[in-house]
């Protein structure tokens, strides 16, 4: 395995994006391949909609879905935290749904429609969620902000499209938005600066309910 | 993360061919654990076959009055289905009490059951670990175990199935249905499904390479009371310590499969047979043969109080 040094470096180099670091890594990655893997098969063209504009790319089979927004397209509000599935910073809506842009590859969203941040709302219109969660002071540090509104905005869906929760005492029930019901829903989405009880208030705000 | 190509296949056909033909071929679906392990270099696939668009997404009901849920059903959309919610209670609540929103989008119901074990040493690359590494060791066992199993272990391997999902498949008898490369198909109990470690901990589940898991079936609905209790150390987006799910009926009897102990979702007919005689009889047969460590000796009691929570919720 690659030492955690290593890891770094290639972080880095792709940072900087250059034609020479990438055929690096790629050299790198082939002296590991065990089959007839060829650097034409390790990468594959796909094309989805960012924000309701069509992209088409041709990426490395490894790149998460999260890496192809920040690297290649430019869409930095989408944040990296854990890269695990753990923090929800990353979070971003495919098709309408939310889920962890760092646990999914790119290559596997052939014709969906992926939804970030920027697609939301922008500083001259925010998104009513963008716009409560700065009048409640729904963050401190900031970085977990996007993934938590892009988070809320699918989760409030989820309760109107009847998908019950770990709390939801009644399955057969229409289910109701409750602030404990905000709490269980959003627990995918860390925030280490502790600012949960202004994002319920937040999003409380928008479903148009008191906490 | 190692490089793989990647396909998408047309069929289950040949998605299951084209997994036989190659040994470093695995099939991705929601990909949330997969993925996870990729980056860690813990799983190393050298070709990824993509069964998200094979027509596995339904539920549909069974002749015999029971369900059929299509492998790549993900778990949002199973636990919100109204047949599951009314008729099997318990499936929608043990769902709910695993990962989060997010989480539960993407992942799948075949994906579940597969999962892969959440012990730290098995994550942990630079620790010897007899199901990462074969023959290198078992860190768990003079180390952390807290949250790892009491019963099935071995001296190779105590880790736990992080499953909560399964635990309610195990109580309601579901059936896995799978297609192998030869165009072949089986239904395995779950019951068989996943094996104990015993000296080959690596080897998880009785599925031949490239056989894929087309659907779930689940026999007609168990009626009662169907309770998940799910013990963790938080309120939310936590593997279990110690899960209990149940069917109890009017009478007392019923069935119960307990997480969070042991290397795949736990059931004993015996356990069953005693549990109109109480939780402390019913834990004492599930508990049977228990090796616990010093660190998780804590669940024996655990599993006994779990138990009797919930029995007293289904005597209402």
């Amino acid at each position: 395995m690659q030492s955690p040094g290593a890891i770094e470096i290639s972080r880095r180099d792709l940072l900087a994006a250059s034609a020479a670091t990438v055929t690096v890594v790629s050299a790198h990655s082939l002296s590991h391949a065990q089959t007839k893997a060829t650097t034409e098969s390790q990468s594959t063209k796909v094309t989805f909609k960012v924000n309701g504009e069509s992209r088409e790319l041709r990426l490395d089979n490894r790149t998460s879905l999260l890496d192809a927004l920040r690297e290649h397209l430019h869409l930095t509000g989408t944040k990296k935290g854990c890269d695990h599935g753990q923090c929800g910073a990353c979070t971003v809506l495919i098709d309408g749904r939310r889920a962890n842009a760092c646990l999914t590859l790119a290559v596997m969203h052939e014709g969906d429609s992926i939804t970030t941040l920027e697609g939301l709302g922008q500083p001259e219109n925010l998104h009513p969620m963008q716009a409560a969660f700065v009048k409640h002071d729904g963050f401190q540090c900031g970085y977990c902000t996007p993934g938590q509104i892009c988070s809320s905005v699918a989760m409030l869906e989820e309760i109107r499209a009847n998908i019950p929760s770990h709390v939801t005492r009644d399955l057969t029930a229409p289910a109701e938005i409750t602030s404990d019901e905000i709490r269980e829903r959003m627990s995918g989405n860390i925030c280490r600066c502790g600012a949960y009880s202004n994002i319920v208030e937040a999003i409380t705000e928008v479903a148009g309910r008191k906490a | 993360m190692r490089a793989f190509s990647y396909e998408r296949p047309a069929s289950i056909e040949a998605a299951a061919q084209a997994a036989a033909g190659m040994d470093g071929a695995k099939f991705i679906a929601g990909g949330t654990n997969l993925l996870d392990l990729m980056k860690l270099e813990i799983e190393r696939p050298t070709h990824l076959i993509d069964v998200n668009r094979l027509g596995l997404d339904r539920i549909e009901a069974t002749p015999e009055g029971g369900l059929r849920i299509g492998a790549l059903v993900r778990n949002t959309d199973l636990a919100a289905d109204e047949r599951v919610r009314r008729d099997y209670a318990l499936l929608s609540r043990a769902l709910l009490a695993g990962a989060s929103g997010q989480l539960r989008n993407r992942a799948t119901t075949a994906g579940n059951l597969l999962q892969r074990t959440r012990c730290p040493y098995f994550y942990d690359t630079n620790q010897p670990c007899n199901k990462r590494l074969p023959g290198s060791g078992c860190s768990a066992l003079a180390g952390f175990s807290r949250p790892l199993a009491v019963v099935g272990v071995s001296d190779a391997c105590i880790a736990s199935h992080p499953s909560d999902m399964a635990v309610a498949m195990r109580a309601l008898d579901a059936v896995v249905e799978t297609v192998r490369a030869d165009g072949t198909t089986r239904s395995i109990p779950i019951a068989d499904l996943h094996r104990l470690p015993g000296d080959t901990p690596h080897i998880e589940h009785v599925l031949e390479q490239g056989e894929l898991i087309t659907a779930v079936i689940l026999p007609k609905p168990a009626g009662g009371k169907q309770i998940y209790r799910k013990v963790r150390d938080r309120a939310s987006y936590a593997f279990a310590l110690v899960a209990v799910g149940a069917v109890v009926q009017p009478d007392g009897t019923g069935r119960v499969a307990i997480g969070g102990i042991a290397p795949k979702p736990w059931r004993k007919e015996a356990a069953d047979a005693e549990l109109p005689n109480g939780a402390k009889a019913a834990a004492a047969k599930l508990l049977e043969g228990a090796r616990p460590t010093d660190d998780n000796a804590f669940k024996l009691t655990l599993v006994e109080r779990a138990l009797s929570a919930v029995l007293s919720e289904a005597r209402g």
